[in-house]
């Protein structure tokens, strides 16, 4: 058997949760999530159609949005009941989170960031991870008879496998260790309109702009496509945008449907945060330059003369 | 306020990673080495509350001795003093490292307010061993935090989630991981160089668990040359891209 | 399709340019310019920067060298720059922290007057303060400020050139394209192989900066530089730049007495230094432009190698290095090219013919040195004199890896050094060793090197002679004149001239053209008549195509079909190169270098003669060994090639033999001296004192490709009937009235200010009484092309070009050394010496 946490937000479930569901079925057919918190079990009939075959939904009057020693308590709590063979979740901060917190109580390892893994043994496992954001891969042995590992984002597809519905609620054994550090509050985003990580087309620039000056054009264009503004870590070190608007390994991993990049050469720590649009178009005056290796589309311009030129076909492609 | 901020030295990449011959590393002949951009957010908060709060900050970095350059660096731009676990060249799994450096922070004479580490490293991204640490500690962790204040010993600590901000708040002492965008990391002055040349680095050596996690070989992905079409310059180009968001479906 | 960035490469090209760096794309400019098609230019790296040196480099421009050279390619790269709009005027300052440099600085000031670059002066502390408020004028003694010091955008200018190539449809260039490989056919270059296809062609310029020898090399050449690390650091923002509106608003400092320079650039200070260890790499050491976290020249900061220089920019400027606020944004160590002697690297390789180096070139010299390549290609030979810089100087040893290293490291914090004209390299001494060397070390001789040979300059064992010689031997006390000096030269002089010397001349080069076209080769290389009688001697200009001086040399005509020819040691194989270019290509002459076959001694003095008739049975008598004729005579059990010439104004042989027998010979002449008073002469008098006083050119100094014939008064009464290279040049300068003729001019009053007598060393302004510079119709500037003692005229000799108005004897003009007028009594014009110009004492 193999457990899965699904990570979830006030009952949004988390995409890469589901990831890790069609990667856990892959290793064992037998996949049961754990889910925590206020509106966890009402997204059972969701997690089941990824081919869940039960659900455990952990409750505790303590318990209201996420709180990650706790959610690592019940999913430890699990492992004991139930005895899985492999424990995995989404390589996302919370995902990673927890189970960091359940391998610290397990004294175990924690596998992060998978994009690989094959059972081999009884306690051992073969594993592919990504290091360096995924710009490289390790091949690695993990020895632990309850393998802890997360999948890195957007590494495995997450494919429905209708299971019949089979829910369990259960209340977590909290200590008062377990709910030290929680939510206490949600405050939103400063910035209005679409937010960077779940945008479905994101404009980005890079040192090609110049300076903050030529991001109103990339604003016009965001407006446009209904997109959110995004650019690279020189941009936000230069003090042109504000940190929230970065796309890369430190910044926000974005996966749009469409991805603009414009003035970005494409260093290592950039590409991290954005290889997994859909599609991605770069316009750069540097034909060679690496963004344009990772590209479907490219220009080959000057971002200060080309954009002009977009920004006015674009708005009278809109208004027709 | 004391602190304890947790670096690591990585090489500086360039846009592609070349690996050893035996593909056990990365050939770092021709690179530098710097921070994680998270860890260089972390001893600058750590700088910033010193500088509000007075005490002192204690750099704890494990691996090459050759690492002293890369503390001298923070120590430049700030941080007190520095305690250097040299690895002998081993990389220790996330399980080992958090124990050394869990064991060098408690042995220290100096008993922490706060510790602070960056969310993840650059190369290895475990995501961990910050939370590890705080297990060993005994110390409540909060992680990824990109915004920070502490008040009457508690540090309210915000963490981005998706377009929200979730707010957190905790008791010192504690353990905090950082993101980067947490603060703008300063640049060493060559005033601050100067005095990070007579600022005390130890250097502990260390012997590490047996590792449960073990590499067998690193491997480079292959990009997926996804055979780029061109759509030329100027407005012949600008024209071929909207046609492109038709296409799509981003442009209706 | 042509005139276009692409990436189909074609087939086929009149040239490759690889590199397209500011050099390569100054070549490729200036080739289209001068009317060359179908060239192809790569560079594996993206275009406009492709990673290497210029991409990184601190682009500004202080005129003012020491060299002619160099200051002439500088000189006309800043005209390049300022046509193409991307020149800064900023002005620099070169400050002193110490006497020496203040001295140093004067020095500087003279060099700018000779080399024509105007407007310099030396300032007080306070001036420099008013110019740039944030330096501590306390610590300084002053400055040398050039105000026409400048700052370029030379990936700018490098992108402009290309694409005016371009616009002329002379230029398909290809970025991201790797040299794999460049196929060489019967020693010419024939293809050159990328990753993007294979493009043949016949000649290949190498630009590629610190890659150069590793493309080179491809083709089984040298180009002996070694990549090495320039430390530098931006930091910022500095308050004091907050205004700041353009790039540079401020002078740019040159702390030269710490090796470091800080410029303002933007809102931050740039800090740069040549103070650090040496830091040298090997091209592979080098990342490829993917690897690189910046770009591949700009290799990681190592600061421990910094923490010195750290300090002294403090010390200089306290208010900006000393703020806690203004940080180090940016620091590298970037890579630049340094080579052994310090000079570019410029021309055909001697190994490949169509293989041309462009290397070791620096930001300032970029522009300049693509034009100069440009015109060797096309024209033949470039308008200023490259010799200093062409790649063919090089022998065998100059080409080891050790020996890069090692005149590299000692060289490169001599970038901003006080170097003394005469100063000697320290590393890898000991190459070439004449047989002589252990005979020489006993009579306690001071070795200099020249091109690797240990050759004495003078003998400690002549010390007694100072005394005989008193006042004669013009003895120096000021520090500067003395040092690389010795009075013993100029005892050895006056000895020589009563007795006789023995002088070690192994350093000379000296190859046979040999076979039935031999004749044809020489006479083509030689403006004299070269068909003389087998025995003759001949010492001949050899002449570039626009008639200036290649070399002068001399040809012995050994045989009906075997000439031999003697040149410098220093120029040696540039001109073996010269007359290995002009073989025929159907084989019917060849060339063999016999530099290290055969080791020369001279022997010249009053008592030449009645040594050598000791030693043997030949007729060595005036008429039995005429002047300028040679024959191979018996010395006991050795058959010596003699020669009757001399350099020193006095009678006397040089003597050919084989090195190994050479010891043999040395000490059989020795033997033979000693009842006539023979003594061993070092190179000091017979490159200066003795050549001096009578007034015998020397290359490099009186002779390049910049003077005629005609100025230098070295014309024959007619020309010879055959034809020569630079022969229809050389024809018409016959005709035109000359712009200057070479002069012996001396020194009248060597008092300084402070009483201390001064002599000059060379390369000085020669100025009018009223200490104007002098210019000839041609633009060139008066300088002293040479300067020394005279011991036998008792008087300091200077030798320098003035137009005809000033070229009369009798002329006073001034010389400026050291910031102080002297005067200076033009004494001879044209090719008479000032000791005994009637030449008996040669001639009998």
């Amino acid at each position: 058997m193999i457990l899965v946490y699904v990570d979830h937000d006030r009952g949004e479930i988390d995409p890469i949760s589901l990831q890790a569901i069609s990667a856990a079925t892959a290793l064992d057919p037998d996949v049961q999530a754990v889910i925590v918190g206020h509106g966890g079990k009402e997204l059972a009939g969701e997690i089941a159609a990824y081919g869940a075959t039960a659900i455990h939904a952990g409750h505790h009057v303590d318990l209201f949005d996420f709180t990650p020693r706790a959610h690592a308590r019940a999913v430890h709590s699990l492992i004991e009941k139930n005895s899985p063979r492999a424990v995995l979740a989404g390589g996302t901060p919370r995902g990673n989170e927890v189970l960091s917190h359940v391998a610290a109580l397990m004294d175990a390892p924690f596998a992060s960031e998978c994009v690989s893994i094959v059972l081999t043994g009884a306690d051992r496992a073969d594993i592919v991870r990504a290091r360096w954001a995924g710009n490289m891969l390790e091949e690695a042995v993990v020895v632990a008879p309850v393998l802890i590992a997360s999948v890195q984002a957007h590494s495995f597809t997450a494919v429905a496998a209708a299971a019949p519905l089979s829910l369990t609620e259960f209340e977590v054994p909290l200590s008062e260790g377990d709910v030290l550090v929680r939510v206490q509050d949600r405050v939103g985003s400063s910035a209005g309109g679409v937010g960077l990580a779940e945008a479905k087309v994101v404009v980005s620039g890079g040192r090609g702009m110049d300076g903050p000056d030529a991001f109103s054009m990339l604003e016009d264009i965001a407006g446009v496509l209904g997109g959110a503004v995004g650019c690279s870590r020189v941009v936000t070190s230069a003090g042109w945008r504000p940190h929230a608007e970065q796309v890369g390994q430190t910044g926000t991993k974005v996966a749009p449907d469409l991805y603009i990049a414009c003035g970005i050469s494409g260093a290592t720590q950039h590409i991290a945060g954005c290889k997994s649009s859909k599609t991605l178009i770069a316009i750069n005056t540097d034909a060679q330059a690496p963004i344009m290796g990772f590209a479907d589309y490219v220009v080959v311009d000057n971002v200060h003369t080309f954009l002009p030129l977009l920004i006015e076909k674009l708005k009278a492609a809109n208004q027709k | 306020m004391e602190i304890a901020v947790c670096i690591k030295r990585v090489p500086l990449l360039g846009s592609a990673i070349v690996l050893t011959p035996d593909g056990m590393a990365i050939d770092t002949s021709k690179l530098g080495f710097g921070l994680s951009p998270h860890e260089e957010c972390a001893v600058e908060a750590a700088v910033q509350l010193v500088e509000a709060n007075g005490g002192s900050v204690t750099l704890f970095s494990m691996g090459h001795v050759d690492g002293e350059e890369q503390i001298r660096d923070q120590l430049a731009i700030g941080a007190d003093r520095a305690v250097l676990i040299d690895t002998n060249g081993v990389e220790p799994d996330p399980q080992a490292a958090a124990s050394a450096l869990a064991e060098a922070i408690s042995t220290e004479d100096t008993t922490f307010d706060l510790v602070i580490m960056g969310s993840e490293s650059a190369d290895y991204g475990g995501s961990q061993t910050g939370i590890r640490v705080a297990h060993k500690l005994g110390l409540p962790v909060v992680t990824s935090v990109k915004g920070l204040k502490i008040e009457g010993g508690v540090a309210t600590c915000e963490r981005a989630v998706g377009s929200i901000r979730e707010v957190y708040t905790v008791t010192l002492p504690a353990v905090i991981t950082v993101r980067d965008g947490l603060n703008i990391p300063r640049y060493a002055s060559v005033p601050g160089r100067m005095k990070a040349r007579k600022k005390s680095v130890d250097i502990k050596q260390v012997t590490f668990d047996e590792p449960r996690i073990t590499t067998k070989k690193f491997t480079i992905p292959d990009r997926e040359a996804k055979g780029a079409t061109s759509l030329g310059s100027g407005d012949e180009a600008a024209a071929a891209l909207v046609d492109v968001l038709k296409q799509i479906g981003v442009l209706t | 399709m042509k005139g276009k960035y692409m990436s189909d490469l074609p087939s086929s090209a009149k040239a490759v340019i690889i590199g397209a760096g500011i050099v390569g794309n100054s070549v490729a400019f200036h080739l289209a310019d001068l009317g060359w098609r179908d060239l192809v230019q790569v560079d594996k790296g993206p275009l406009p920067n492709p990673g290497g040196s210029t991409g990184h480099a601190s682009n500004f421009i202080f005129p003012v060298d020491h060299g002619k050279e160099i200051t002439q390619l500088t000189a006309d790269s800043v005209r390049q720059y300022r046509e193409m709009g991307v020149f800064t005027e900023c002005g620099g300052i070169e400050v002193a922290r110490t006497p020496e440099r203040v001295q140093e600085l004067h020095r500087r000031m003279a060099s700018a007057k000779s080399y024509e670059i105007e407007d310099t002066e030396i300032i007080t502390p306070a001036r420099v303060k008013e110019l740039v408020p944030f330096i501590d004028e306390s610590i300084i003694l002053g400055g040398f400020y050039t105000p026409s010091v400048g700052v370029v955008d030379s990936l700018r200018a490098g992108t402009i050139m290309r694409e005016k190539a371009m616009a002329l449809n002379a230029l398909t260039v290809s970025a991201n394209t790797e040299v794999l490989d460049i196929e060489v056919t019967n020693g010419r270059v024939s293809a050159v192989v990328t990753d993007k296809g294979t493009i043949k062609t016949e000649t290949v310029v190498i630009a590629c900066g610190c890659w150069s020898p590793k493309i080179a090399a491809m083709a089984g050449a040298h180009i002996p530089l070694t990549p090495a690390v320039h430390q530098m650091k931006d930091i910022g923002p500095v308050p004091e730049f907050a205004d700041a509106k353009g790039d540079i608003e401020y002078p740019i400092i040159r702390d030269m007495d710490t090796n470091m320079y800080e410029r303002q650039h933007g809102t931050g200070l740039e800090v740069g230094s040549y103070a650090h260890r040496p830091i040298l790499h090997d091209v592979d050491e080098i990342p490829s432009n993917a690897e690189a976290a910046l770009s591949p020249t700009e290799m990681p900061f190592t600061q421990k190698d910094f923490d010195l220089q750290d300090e002294h920019a403090y010390e200089i400027m306290p208010q900006i290095i000393g703020n806690e606020t203004v940080g180090q944004k940016y620091a590298i160590n970037g890579l630049l090219s340094l080579t052994p002697d310090g000079m570019p690297i410029l021309g055909e390789t001697p190994e490949v013919k169509g293989l041309w180096s462009a290397a070791a070139v620096w930001i300032k010299e970029g522009p300049g040195v693509g034009r100069m390549l440009a015109q060797w290609m096309v024209l033949g030979e470039p308008e200023i004199d490259l010799h200093q810089s062409n790649v063919a100087r090089f022998y065998d040893h100059h080409k080891t890896r050790a020996h890069i290293r090692a005149r590299t490291s000692e060289g490169f914090n001599k970038t901003y050094g006080i170097v003394h004209p005469a100063e000697q390299w320290a590393s890898n001494r000991n190459v070439r060793l004449s047989p002589y060397y252990e005979r020489e070390k006993e009579l306690g001789a001071v070795f200099y090197e020249g091109v690797g040979w240990e050759r004495p300059f003078w003998y400690e064992s002549n010390a007694p002679l100072v005394e005989k010689f008193g006042d004669a031997v013009m003895p120096r006390t000021s520090e500067w004149e003395a040092r690389w000096w010795s009075p013993i030269i100029n005892a050895e002089h006056l000895q020589m001239r009563e007795t006789a010397g023995l002088v070690d001349l192994s350093a000379f080069a000296m190859f046979d053209v040999t076979g039935p076209s031999a004749l044809d080769v020489v006479q083509r290389a030689a403006l004299r008549q070269m068909d003389v009688a087998v025995g003759k001697v001949v010492y001949t200009p050899v002449l570039k195509p626009q008639g200036g001086y290649q070399s002068d040399l001399t040809i012995m005509r050994l045989g009906e079909n075997q000439f031999r020819v003697v040149t410098g040691g220093a120029h040696g194989m540039a001109d073996l190169k010269w007359f290995r270019d002009l073989l025929p290509e159907n084989g019917t002459a060849s060339i063999t270098d016999l530099t290290s076959a055969y080791s020369t001694i001279g022997v010249w003095g009053p008592n030449a003669r009645k040594i050598m008739q000791k030693i043997t049975s030949a007729d060595m008598s005036h008429e039995g060994f005429p002047f300028g004729t040679s024959r191979v005579i018996e010395i006991g059990t050795q058959r010596v090639l003699a020669s009757r010439i001399s350099y020193v104004g006095d009678l006397g042989w040089e003597l050919y033999i084989p090195i190994e027998q050479g010891l043999k010979l040395w000490d059989a002449v020795w033997e033979a001296g000693q009842e006539f008073g023979l003594i061993p002469v070092g190179i000091g008098v017979y490159g200066t004192t003795g050549r001096l006083e009578k007034g015998y050119r020397a290359y490099g100094a009186e002779l390049d490709s910049e003077y005629t014939v005609l100025e230098a008064g070295m014309a024959t009464k007619k020309v010879k009937d055959a034809d020569f290279i630079g022969k229809a040049a050389h024809l018409l300068h016959r005709e035109q009235p000359v712009a200057a003729v070479l002069c012996g001019l001396t020194v009248v009053d060597h008092t300084s200010s402070t009483g201390e007598k001064r002599y000059m060393l060379g390369g000085e302004p020669i100025l009018t009484k009223d200490g104007k510079p002098i210019t000839d119709a041609k633009g060139r500037r008066s300088f002293a092309t040479s300067a020394g003692s005279g011991p036998s005229v008792g008087k300091h000799i200077l030798m320098a070009y003035l137009p005809p108005e000033q070229a009369k004897e009798g002329t006073e003009l001034l010389v400026e050394y050291m910031g102080e007028h002297y005067p200076v009594l033009v004494e001879r014009v044209g090719i008479a010496g000032l000791f005994n110009p009637t030449n008996e004492r040669i001639m009998s």
